[in-house]
C-alpha cells in the first residue's frame, strides 16, 4: 500500500474577520520532498503553516499530515511534525540549555536523553558558548538557532520552518541552509516558507507560489520562469518623462523602480519579433533610448509579477499570451475573486 | 562531521525517523505523561520567579510589609474589637494568609495571560505533551511559592509576638487550609485569564474582585464590627470560613465547621473550575 503524502491540504479556507487568509488551499507534499511556499506579506503562509501544525484550526476543508488529520487527530499529529515558526517560541527567561531539556523532556525524552540531546543540539547549533546564559540575551541569529534546535531534539519525519532566515546575516542564513540540507538528507520532509524565491529555489525541490490565500502557481525556478513569459524586453529611456508615455504605447509594458527604465514581458518564442517592434513603435513616436536588450525574468520579477505586486497599473493581471507546448508544467491560476485594487486595499486597512 | 540526528531513542538499529514515543496506551499512561508534564512546567515556571525580581519582590517583601504595617498601623484600634486577652496579631496573621493567598492568585492570572501572548505556548502547544499540564504547572508552581511566602510570612509574624497555640499538627493544618484555599483562588484566576485576554485586564479584573472580598470577610476584622448587611455579606464568604479555618487552627477557636465549609467550598469549585478552565484552554489555543 502506498503510504499517504506527507502533507495533502483539499480546500483548506480560513478567516479572520473579514480577511480570507486562506481562500481554499490545494498543496500535496511527497514524503521527503522540500516544498517552498513563497509569497508576499499577508499571503497566508504563517496561517497555512499553524493550520498544519495544528495550531489554527481550519475553517473548511481538510489537511492530513501522513494521512492524519489536522483537526481530528491534532495528538497523533504532533508525533510526528517539528515547527519552528516565523516568530522565535522559546522561553525568554531560561537558559538556551534549560529550553533544550524542557523541550526534550517535553517531546517524552527520558531526563538523561534529554540533557544529551540538549548538549549535542547546542554544539550543533554552535551554541554552546552561549548554552547557559538566558535567551533573553540572544541575538536573533542565535534565536532562530535555538527555536530550530528545538523543534529537533526528536527528529521530525516533517519539519515546518516559517521564514527560517528572515532577518539573518549570510553567515546565519548558511548555517540554517546546510542543516535543513542534512535533515533533509537524512530523510526529512520540509516545507518552508519565504518571501525570497532565491532561498525557495536554493533549497526546494518545488516552489508553491501563494497569494490571497491560494496557491496560484507551482513549479521548480526554472518552470516559473518560463511561465510568466520567458523573456523581458527592457527599454532604458533617455529622459524619464517618456516613460509613462512609452508605458500606454507599448502593450504590457510596465514601469521598474528605476525611473528611466520599463520592461514588457514577451512570449519566449517571439522575443525577437517582440523586440523589433517594441524598438519600432518607440522610434516611430520619436521617444529616445539608451538601450534596448532581451534578457530572462530575474527571479524576483517572476515573483513579483506572479503575486501581481508589479509596480505597473494592472500589470501583473496582463501576464502575456503563453505557449503551452514549451514544456513548462506549471499551471498558474488567478486568484478567483478580487482584483489586485481590491487586494491592496485590505493589506492598508 | 557527527550527522545532526544521532538517534536518542533507539540503539543501533536507528530507524528512518525518529519519533516521539507511541501514543500512550491507556488511561495509566495518559496519567503518568500528564503528572511528568505538569512537573517540567511547574520548574519551568519556578525558575520564571526567581529570574523575575520584581516578582519576586512582589512576591515576598509585600506581604512582610503587610504583616508588619497592618498589625502596628491598625493594631491599637482594632484590639477593642477582639476578645479579651487577644492580640491583634494572633487574630491578623491567620487573615493576612488568606489575604496574601488571595491576591497572590491575581498573579497566576497575570502569569498565564502573559505566557499566552508569549511565543512559547505555541511551542508547547505544537509539542505532543499533555494540554492541561501548561495550566496545572502554573497553579502548581503557584501553589509552591504560596506555601514559602507562607513560611516567610510565618517567620515574621513570630518576630512580633505570633504564636500557633494549638499544637503542631494544627498549624500544619491552617498551612494545608491556606494552601488549598490559595490552589483554588488560583484556578479561579487561571479560569478568569482564559476569559478576558491580555495581562494587564487580567490584572485589572483581578483586583476589582479581590479587594472587595477580601476586605468585606474576616480577613482583618472581626464581621460583628461591620454594619449588618456588610457583615451578612462577610460571614457568607468562602473568604470567611477560610481565615476563621485558618485562625481556629493557629489560634485556637470552633475548628470543624469553618474548616469543612472550607473543604467543601475548596473542592466543589475545584471539581468545575478545573475542567471549565482545561476547555476553555483547549478551545482557545
Ligand atoms: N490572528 C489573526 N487575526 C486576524 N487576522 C489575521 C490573523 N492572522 C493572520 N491574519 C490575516 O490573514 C492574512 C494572512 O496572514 P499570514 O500571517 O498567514 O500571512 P503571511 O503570508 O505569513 O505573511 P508574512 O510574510 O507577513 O508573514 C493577513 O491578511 C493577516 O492580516
Ligand atoms: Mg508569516
Amino acid at each position: 500500500m502506498p503510504s499517504p503524502p506527507a502533507v495533502q491540504v483539499t480546500d483548506v479556507r480560513k478567516r479572520f474577520g473579514d480577511t480570507d487568509a486562506l481562500a481554499g488551499v490545494r498543496l500535496e507534499v511527497a514524503e521527503g520532498e522540500v516544498v517552498g511556499l513563497l509569497g508576499p506579506n499577508g499571503a497566508g503562509k504563517t496561517t497555512l503553516v499553524r493550520v498544519l501544525a495544528t495550531l489554527l484550526p481550519p475553517d473548511g476543508g481538510t489537511a492530513r499530515i501522513f494521512g492524519l488529520d489536522v483537526a481530528r487527530q491534532a495528538p497523533e499529529v504532533r508525533r510526528t511534525i517539528g515547527l519552528t515558526g516565523q516568530y522565535a517560541a522559546v522561553d525568554e527567561l531560561l537558559t538556551g540549555r534549560e529550553n533544550l531539556r524542557m523541550f526534550g523532556e517535553l517531546f517524552h525524552l527520558s531526563g538523561r536523553q534529554a540533557r544529551r540531546r540538549a548538549d549535542e543540539l547546542l554544539e550543533r547549533f554552535d551554541l554552546g558558548h552561549a548554552a547557559d546564559r538566558a535567551a533573553r540575551t540572544y541575538s536573533g541569529g542565535m534565536r532562530r538557532r535555538l527555536d530550530l534546535a528545538s523543534s529537533l531534539l526528536v527528529r521530525p519525519r516533517l519539519l515546518f520552518l516559517d521564514e527560517p532566515t528572515t532577518g539573518l546575516d549570510p553567515r546565519s542564513r548558511n548555517a540554517i541552509w546546510d542543516v535543513t540540507r542534512e535533515l533533509v538528507a537524512e530523510g526529512t520532509t520540509l516545507l518552508l516558507t519565504t518571501q525570497y524565491l532565491e532561498e525557495a529555489d536554493q533549497l526546494a525541490d518545488r516552489i508553491a507560489v501563494i497569494d490571497h490565500g491560494t496557491i496560484i502557481a507551482e513549479g521548480t525556478g526554472d518552470d516559473l520562469k518560463d511561465r510568466v513569459g520567458g523573456q523581458v524586453v527592457d527599454i532604458a529611456l533617455a529622459v524619464a518623462e517618456d516613460a509613462i508615455t512609452a508605458c500606454e504605447l507599448v502593450a504590457h509594458a510596465e514601469p521598474t523602480d528605476d525611473p528611466r527604465r520599463i520592461r514588457v514581458p514577451v512570449d519566449a518564442d517571439d522575443a525577437l519579433g517582440a523586440l523589433s517592434r517594441v524598438s519600432g513603435a518607440l522610434s516611430a513616436a520619436g521617444i529616445p533610448v539608451r538601450d534596448v536588450g532581451l534578457r530572462r525574468p530575474t527571479l524576483d520579477e517572476v515573483f513579483l509579477e506572479l503575486t501581481g505586486a508589479a509596480g505597473g497599473a494592472g500589470g501583473a493581471a496582463d501576464i502575456p499570451p503563453h505557449d503551452s507546448d514549451d514544456g513548462a508544467t506549471v499551471e498558474v491560476e488567478r486568484p478567483p475573486h478580487g482584483t489586485d485594487e481590491d487586494h491592496r486595499r485590505q493589506e492598508v486597512a | 562531521m557527527s550527522t545532526l540526528m544521532t538517534d536518542p531513542t533507539a540503539g543501533d538499529a536507528a530507524p528512518a525517523h525518529t519519533l516521539a514515543p507511541p501514543p500512550p496506551g491507556g488511561r495509566l499512561s495518559t496519567l503518568y505523561w500528564g503528572t511528568r508534564d505538569t512537573w517540567t512546567v511547574t520548574k519551568r515556571n519556578l525558575r520564571h520567579y526567581v529570574r523575575q525580581p520584581r516578582l519576586l519582590v512582589f512576591s515576598t517583601i509585600q506581604p512582610v510589609m503587610f504583616v508588619v504595617l497592618f498589625s502596628f498601623v491598625f493594631g491599637g484600634i482594632a484590639g477593642d474589637a477582639l476578645p479579651e486577652g487577644m492580640t491583634y496579631i494572633a487574630f491578623l496573621l491567620p487573615g493576612l494568609f488568606i489575604h496574601s493567598a488571595a491576591f497572590r492568585s491575581v498573579q497566576t492570572a497575570v502569569g498565564l495571560a502573559e505566557d499566552l501572548e508569549r511565543g512559547v505556548v505555541d511551542r508547547f502547544r505544537s509539542l505532543p505533551m499533555s494540554r492541561s499540564a501548561v495550566l496545572a504547572g502554573r497553579t502548581l508552581a503557584d501553589l509552591v511559592r504560596s506555601l514559602s511566602v507562607l513560611l516567610l510570612m510565618i517567620v515574621v509574624g513570630y518576630a512580633i509576638g505570633f504564636r500557633f497555640t494549638e499544637g503542631l499538627l494544627s498549624a500544619l493544618g491552617a498551612v494545608a487550609i491556606v494552601g488549598l484555599f490559595g490552589y483554588l483562588m488560583s484556578w479561579l484566576f487561571t479560569y478568569l485569564a482564559l476569559l478576558v485576554p491580555g495581562a494587564e485586564a487580567a490584572q485589572t479584573a483581578g483586583f476589582v474582585l479581590i479587594f472587595p472580598l477580601v476586605f468585606a470577610s474576616s480577613v482583618f476584622v472581626p464581621p460583628e464590627t461591620m454594619p449588618a448587611w456588610m457583615a451578612a455579606f462577610a460571614s457568607a464568604s468562602p473568604l470567611t470560613h477560610a481565615a476563621d479555618a485558618a485562625r481556629a487552627l493557629s489560634i485556637g477557636g470552633e475548628v470543624a465547621g469553618p474548616v469543612l465549609r472550607t473543604l467543601a467550598w475548596s473542592t466543589g469549585l475545584l471539581a468545575v473550575v478545573i475542567p471549565l478552565s482545561v476547555r476553555r484552554y483547549r478551545r482557545i489555543t
